[in-house]
C-alpha cells in the first residue's frame, strides 16, 4: 500500500522522547524488537515521523533504511498525524456488500478529506480499513473506539456533528 | 452457589452495541435489589448469533434476551431475576412456542444444525476465569499427553483424526506436525496464526475471546509433539479485546504452572509469547508471518525449505490456525475415531463459518463437514432478507471464489469448494443477493489483493494491478470483448508464476464470476449496462413523470442539488449534477425514482 509522508513539523515533547527511550531499552536485544517498538512509538507519538524512526533506529543499532522498511509496510503504522477523531469506515467484504463505499463517500463529502488524509483544524482524520472483525453489524465505522453500526449513509452527518460540537 | 446465572456476550459485535454497559448496569440494578449474592453476571464469548446482539442468556430458565439496550436492564432484573416471572417481549422470538412456554436455544433453526467443537466454550464460559476452562475439561488434554503418551503417539493420534488445516490450504496437521519433529534442532518452534487478515472472517477472533485457553493448551501439545519450548501467537492489533484475554489466559495459566517450567511435573518446558501484527494480509501466508515474527518487512520467502524444516529465526516450526488448534484438546480426549466419525470421507469434523452479508442472521455457525451451502444459508442463516433472491456466496475471501445458486446443495468440504471454483479459506462467508454486481465484487476484491501485494514478486506485484485496470475499464463502460479475454489469460498467468498462496489465489475472484456470471461481464462491454445497478458508470436514476407527486422529499435530501421541481409537479434530475448516490430513490415514497 502507498504511503503518505507528512510534511508537517515534527513537535514531540522532552515526555514522549523519554517515554520512547524507556521503551527502546526494554526491548533493546530482544529478537525481532523493530515491531513491537513501534508499536508503541506510534501509541507515545500518535505517528511515526521520520525523527521517531530515527530514534528508534539509532536506539535498536539497527539502519533508519530497516525501520522504515517496516513501518512502510504494515498498513497500521501511520506517517501521519491522525486527527484527534480517528474515522474508519471498513471496507471488508461483508461491509462493502452492505454499502459500505456510500457510507465512506458521504464521511469524505462531509469533511472535504480523503482516507489517508487529516482535515486542516486536526479535528478528524479519515482512514479506510479492511474489517474490524463486526460483520455481523455490517456496515460499520469507527471514530476512535466508538463502534456504529448498521449504518446508513444519511446517519452519517448526525454523528460527525457529535464530535465537532 | 448462585441461583441463576446471566451470561451476557462480551464478544466484538455485542461489544460495538454496548454489552459492556448492560453488565455495568446489571451490576448496579442486581446490587439495588440485594441479589448479588444469588445472581451471577458472567461476560462469556460470542453466542455467534451477531445479528441479534447484544445478546443476553439467564440460565437455570435458558432465556435468551436479543438486542437488549442498558434501559431494559431493570425491567429484566426486577421481573425476571427478582420475581421470577421472563420478560418475554425481549426473548428471541424463535424460542418463544406460545406465549408461556420458552424452548430450548438449541432447537431454533440456528442453532439446531449445528454441532459445536471448536466453538464448543464460546458463550458458555467467562473467557478471563480459567478455573472455567478447567471445569470444562480444560488442559485435561495436556496432562493426559505428558503422563501417558509419547510425542509420536500424539502425532499418530492427530494424523488418524483425519484434521486439516482451517486456515485455508486444508493441509493435514498431523502431517505437519511429524515433519517438524524429525527434523533435529536445538531449538523449535510453535507458532499460531491469529492474522484473521480475510475481510469478512471472525472465527479465530471469536475463538481467543471466548475460549482463549483451548488455543493455549493446543500449542502446549504441539510442542511436546515435535520438542519444541517456545510457542508465538501473531495476532492483529485490530484485535484488542482478543489480545487482552489471550494476555489474560497466558498469565493465568503460567500462574498455576500450565505454561512455564517442568509442567505436570513432566520435564517438559513450554512457554507463550504474543506478537502483535500491524495490518498486512500476506502476513497470513507461513513463511512471511515468521518473517514478520522475526521483525521485517513480512514478505514470503521460497519454499522449500518449509516450515518444519527452516521456519522462525532458521528453526524448525510448526505453524497453524487457531480454530485448528481449538480442535485439538478435544481430540485427545475423545480420542481419533470419534473426530473421523464426523464430517466427509476427505475433510473430518466440523468448520466454523462467519456469515455475512445480504443474510438474516449474519453471525458464527459451526457445522458437520459435508453441510450443503443450502442449509446455511436457507436454514440457519434464515434467507435473503427483504425480499431479494440469492445470488451467490463467496467463501475463501480474496483467494476464494462465488459459489452460484445452482451449487448450492453441493456438501460444503475442502475439495469439493476446490472443485466449484472456490476454497475454503478460513471460513468467511459472504451471502450476495440480486443487487450486488459481479464483477463489481471481482473488482473489490482486486482492488484489496494490489493494496495488499507485498511487491516482491512481479506476477502478483504488476499482474494484479492489470487486472484491477482491465476490471476498472470494464465497470466503467469502456470495456472490449478482448478486454475478457485477456483477462482471464492474465489471470491464468499470475495463477501459475507468483511466489506465495496470495498471489496465485488472487485471480480466484476474477476466475469464479467469470466462470458463473460472464453474462454479467459482457452485459457491462457490449450493451454497456451493469444487470445488478451497482456499478456506477452504467446506471443512472430516472424520476417517472406519471409516479411523482411532486412531494418535494427527494430535492431536499438530495446531497448536490440535482433535482428541481415545483411542488405538486412531477420532478427531474439533472443528469450532469447527479453523484448517483441514490439518496432520493431510498427517500422517495411512491417507488418513483427508478435505477437503470
Amino acid at each position: 500500500m502507498q504511503k503518505r509522508i507528512s510534511n508537517l513539523p515534527f513537535q514531540g515533547t522532552k515526555e514522549q522522547e523519554e517515554k520512547l527511550h524507556a521503551v527502546i531499552a526494554k526491548h533493546k536485544g530482544e529478537q525481532g524488537a523493530v515491531m513491537p517498538v513501534l508499536h508503541e512509538a506510534q501509541e507515545i507519538y500518535g505517528y511515526l515521523p521520520v525523527e521517531v524512526q530515527t530514534m528508534v533506529a539509532d536506539g535498536l543499532g539497527v539502519p533508519l533504511e530497516e525501520v522504515f522498511g517496516v513501518s512502510t509496510f504494515y498498513s497500521q503504522f501511520s506517517l501521519t498525524p491522525k486527527g484527534k477523531y480517528n474515522i474508519s469506515v471498513c471496507l471488508g467484504t461483508a461491509c462493502y456488500v452492505k454499502g459500505a463505499a456510500a457510507v465512506l463517500d458521504r464521511v469524505s463529502q462531509i469533511l472535504g478529506i480523503q482516507p489517508e488524509e487529516c482535515t486542516q483544524d486536526g479535528l478528524f482524520s479519515l482512514t479506510a480499513c479492511r474489517c474490524v472483525g463486526a460483520c455481523g453489524l455490517a456496515p460499520v465505522m469507527t471514530v476512535n473506539d466508538d463502534v456504529y453500526g448498521r449504518l446508513a449513509p444519511e446517519e452519517v452527518d448526525g454523528i460527525l456533528a457529535k464530535y465537532q460540537a | 452457589m448462585y441461583r441463576s446465572n446471566v451470561l451476557v456476550c462480551g464478544g466484538t459485535g455485542c461489544t460495538s452495541s454496548n454489552s459492556e454497559q448492560i453488565i455495568e448496569r446489571l451490576r448496579e440494578e442486581i446490587k439495588a435489589k440485594g441479589l448479588e449474592k444469588e445472581v451471577n453476571v458472567v461476560r462469556t464469548g460470542c453466542f455467534g448469533l451477531c445479528a441479534l446482539g447484544p445478546i443476553m442468556i439467564v440460565y437455570p430458565e435458558g432465556s435468551f434476551y436479543s438486542m437488549v439496550t442498558p434501559d431494559d436492564v431493570p425491567e429484566i432484573v426486577e421481573e425476571h431475576l427478582l420475581k421470577g416471572r421472563i420478560v418475554t417481549r425481549l426473548l428471541y422470538q424463535e424460542t418463544v412456542v406460545d406465549d408461556r412456554t420458552v424452548k430450548s436455544l438449541n432447537h431454533t433453526p440456528f442453532y439446531e444444525k449445528q454441532m459445536r467443537i471448536a466453538l464448543r466454550n464460546c458463550g458458555v464460559i467467562n473467557p478471563e476465569v480459567i478455573d472455567e476452562y478447567i471445569a470444562q475439561d480444560g488442559y485435561q488434554a495436556l496432562g493426559k499427553v505428558l503422563t501417558e503418551m509419547t510425542p509420536q503417539e500424539v502425532i499418530d493420534c492427530i494424523l488418524k483424526s483425519g484434521l486439516r488445516g482451517r486456515g485455508g490450504a486444508g493441509f493435514p496437521t498431523g502431517r505437519k506436525w511429524s515433519f517438524a519433529a524429525a527434523n533435529q534442532a536445538d531449538q523449535k518452534y510453535v507458532c499460531c496464526n491469529a492474522d484473521e487478515g480475510d475481510p469478512g472472517a471472525f472465527m479465530d477472533r471469536s475463538v481467543l475471546e471466548g475460549d482463549p485457553h483451548s488455543v493455549i493448551e493446543a500449542m502446549a501439545i504441539a510442542g511436546y509433539a515435535i520438542g519444541a519450548t517456545q510457542g508465538y501467537i501473531y495476532i492483529r492489533a485490530e484485535y484488542p479485546i482478543a489480545v487482552q484475554r489471550l494476555k489474560i489466559a497466558i498469565g493465568q495459566a503460567r500462574e498455576y504452572g500450565l505454561l512455564g517450567k517442568n509442567i505436570f511435573d513432566s520435564g517438559f518446558d513450554f512457554d507463550i509469547d504474543i506478537r502483535l501484527g500491524a495490518g498486512a494480509f500476506v502476513c497470513g501466508e507461513e513463511t512471511a508471518l515468521m518473517t514478520s515474527i522475526e521483525g521485517k518487512r513480512g514478505e514470503p520467502r521460497v519454499r522449500p525449505p518449509f516450515p518444519a524444516v527452516k521456519g522462525l529465526f532458521g528453526k524448525p516450526t510448526v505453524l497453524n490456525n487457531v480454530e485448528t488448534y481449538a480442535n485439538i484438546p478435544q481430540i485427545i480426549l475423545k480420542g481419533p475415531e470419534w473426530f473421523s466419525s464426523i464430517g466427509t470421507e476427505k475433510s473430518k469434523g466440523t468448520k466454523v463459518f462467519a456469515l455475512g452479508g445480504k443474510i438474516k442472521h449474519t453471525g458464527l455457525v459451526e457445522v458437520p463437514m459435508g453441510t450443503t451451502l443450502r442449509e446455511i444459508v436457507e436454514e440457519i442463516g434464515g434467507g435473503v432478507p427483504n425480499g431479494h433472491t440469492f445470488k451467490a456466496a463467496q467463501t475463501g475471501g480474496p483467494s476464494g471464489g462465488c459459489i452460484p445458486a445452482e451449487h448450492l446443495d453441493v456438501p460444503i468440504d475442502y475439495d469439493n469448494l476446490i472443485a466449484i471454483g472456490s476454497m475454503m479459506g478460513s471460513g468467511g462467508l459472504i451471502v450476495m443477493d440480486d443487487t450486488t454486481c459481479m464483477v463489481d465484487i471481482a473488482k473489490f476484491f482486486l482492488e484489496f489483493t494490489v493494496d495488499e501485494s507485498c511487491g516482491k514478486c512481479t506476477p502478483c506485484r504488476v499482474g494484479t494491478r492489470r487486472l484491477l485496470e482491465i476490471l476498472e475499464k470494464i465497470t466503467s463502460g469502456n470495456g472490449t470483448l478482448e478486454d475478457i479475454d485477456r483477462l482471464e489469460k492474465l489471470c491464468h498467468y499470475i495463477k501459475e508464476n507468483a511466489l506465495c498462496g496470495l498471489g496465485q489465489t488472487a485471480p480466484n475472484p476474477v476466475l469464479s464470476t467469470l466462470r458463473y456470471f460472464r453474462d454479467e461481464y459482457i452485459a457491462h462491454v457490449t450493451d454497456k449496462v451493469c444487470p445488478a445497478g451497482a456499478c456506477k458508470a452504467l446506471t443512472n436514476y430516472y424520476i417517472l413523470e406519471d409516479q411523482c407527486r411532486g412531494c418535494t422529499l427527494c430535492a431536499r435530501n438530495c446531497p448536490v442539488g440535482a433535482i428541481s421541481g415545483t411542488v405538486k409537479k412531477p420532478h427531474v434530475i439533472d443528469r450532469s449534477k447527479c453523484i448517483k448516490c441514490g439518496a432520493c430513490m431510498e427517500k422517495c415514497r411512491f417507488g418513483a425514482i427508478v435505477k437503470k
